[in-house]
């Protein structure tokens, strides 16, 4: 039962305001589901800080706002090569209201931007903590104990093909996801320099799929080089069975959409 | 617990009411304010059957924060119709059949009201990636198709 809203001018202020009856609340498609089933604090905090919603170009990268909404995501000029995941988010009235921010935090099977952003090598700053923002992939690990975010750092592939994504779901347009994989492969003279590769709802979290990053480094993408990356997709990953798919479908069809995403990725 | 005092522009009139600590926009809507045109559906954001517009873009009241919408301007199906004369959508939802149970006729008039709001004329799959957030429980997608593609003809002529 909820006994307070305290809504603050400043990330800061938010983050001194937290404590065990807390929770932070963004856009409210996470937090209002379960104010709604009774499952959760008793403290709301919420920040009116309009920093929370700039998108700005710094060096090789994009700073976006933890408020920042994936409709927003869809439609913002610097952000282009994002648009296509941001629009694979919920519907439109969920990307109207669901924030970059909360997309972090979302529990298994949602997060698919946060697949993207983990696949770029994003980096998150947060609220008190001056100074080095931190991997994403350490927020990830243990989001439970994060501090408030308040931005994402997200490095910009130099070239449109260099990136890619890819969400699988039984619906369509609206539908979560049985998996979703995002792609970055750099290329220099034809090879990949810097892969990364990651998976959505393939594990408790947005997951990197250190095998298949391990088979393309260095490597051209070809037909063989895709085979490889198929047949190690899965490797070290144990994907959970939920109402829309078991961990052994996850398992079997995983490399079948790596390969698809990677052809699509070669063939430019 | 003290309430918590809302204004807001709802339908194109000023109203107050009092929201309780955390009570959502639908709730506060269909008990607080008396408006029943959005419905509870799943208490989720799965269904849409709750949508609104919040100046002007599609929300789900019931992922809403009753009191985020203090100085904002809210749009429901009530407030749809100008007296005795029906919006061009539900003149269209009548002629084509596109309600059944009717359940999610108000939500789906709002996400197709966005919709004709910055689209004057769209495709079908824009039509359907517009109401991709509304579920209608009796199935009945394609009459509601049509009848959002009716209606915006039916603009362009007027």
């Amino acid at each position: 039962m909820i006994q307070s809203v305290e809504t603050y001018a400043t990330m800061a202020e938010a983050q001194r305001a937290m404590g065990a009856a807390a929770i932070f609340m963004a856009g409210g498609t996470l937090v209002m589901r379960d104010v709604n089933a009774g499952v959760t604090a008793t403290r709301i905090v919420r920040s009116s800080d309009p920093a929370l919603a700039d998108i700005r170009l710094t060096g090789d990268g994009v700073t976006i706002g933890a408020g920042v909404t994936m409709a927003a995501i869809t439609t913002h000029r610097d952000v282009t090569f994002l648009a296509p995941v941001a629009r694979a988010v919920g519907g439109p009235q969920v990307r109207n209201m669901a924030t970059v921010g909360g997309n972090l935090f979302a529990p298994h099977p949602y997060g698919d931007f946060a697949v993207a952003l983990l696949s770029l090598g994003a980096r998150v700053n947060l609220a008190g903590q001056g100074g080095a923002a931190r991997p994403l992939a350490d927020v990830l690990r243990d989001r439970s104990r994060a501090a408030l975010v308040t931005s994402v750092q997200v490095p910009r592939p130099q070239a449109p093909d260099d990136f890619a994504f890819l969400k699988v779901s039984r619906i369509r347009p609206k539908g979560v996801s049985v998996l979703s994989i995002a792609a970055h492969l750099p290329r220099q003279g034809g090879r990949i320099r810097g892969a990364r590769v990651a998976f959505g709802a393939m594990g408790p979290m947005p997951l990197q799929a250190v095998a298949v990053e391990r088979v393309l480094e260095g490597q051209a993408l070809d037909a063989a080089r895709i085979a490889r990356a198929a047949q190690v997709a899965v490797e070290g990953l144990d994907p959970p069975t939920d109402a829309l798919a078991s961990g052994w479908y996850r398992r079997e069809v995983a490399g079948v959409h790596l390969r698809r995403l990677l052809e699509r990725m070669a063939s430019g | 617990m003290a309430k918590i005092p809302v204004v807001f522009i709802h339908n194109g009139s000023e109203r107050a009411s009092f929201a309780d600590p955390g009570q959502n926009l639908l709730e506060f809507l269909r008990r607080g304010v008396g408006d029943l045109s959005p419905k509870y559906g799943c208490g989720q954001g799965t269904c849409g059957a709750c949508t609104v517009l919040i100046d002007g873009e599609t929300h789900l009241a019931c992922l809403t924060l009753a009191e985020s919408v203090a100085g904002r301007r809210v749009d429901t199906a009530a407030g749809l119709a100008t007296g005795a004369t029906l919006h061009a959508l539900q003149e269209a939802f009548m002629g084509c059949f596109a309600a059944q149970c009717g359940y999610c006729t108000p939500g789906m008039l709002i996400s197709a009201k966005a919709l004709l709001d910055r689209n004057s004329a769209p495709s079908r799959e824009d039509v359907v990636e517009a109401i991709s957030g509304n579920v209608c429980r009796c199935t009945g997608y394609e009459p509601i198709i049509e009848a959002v593609l009716t209606a915006a003809r039916g603009r362009a002529r007027s």
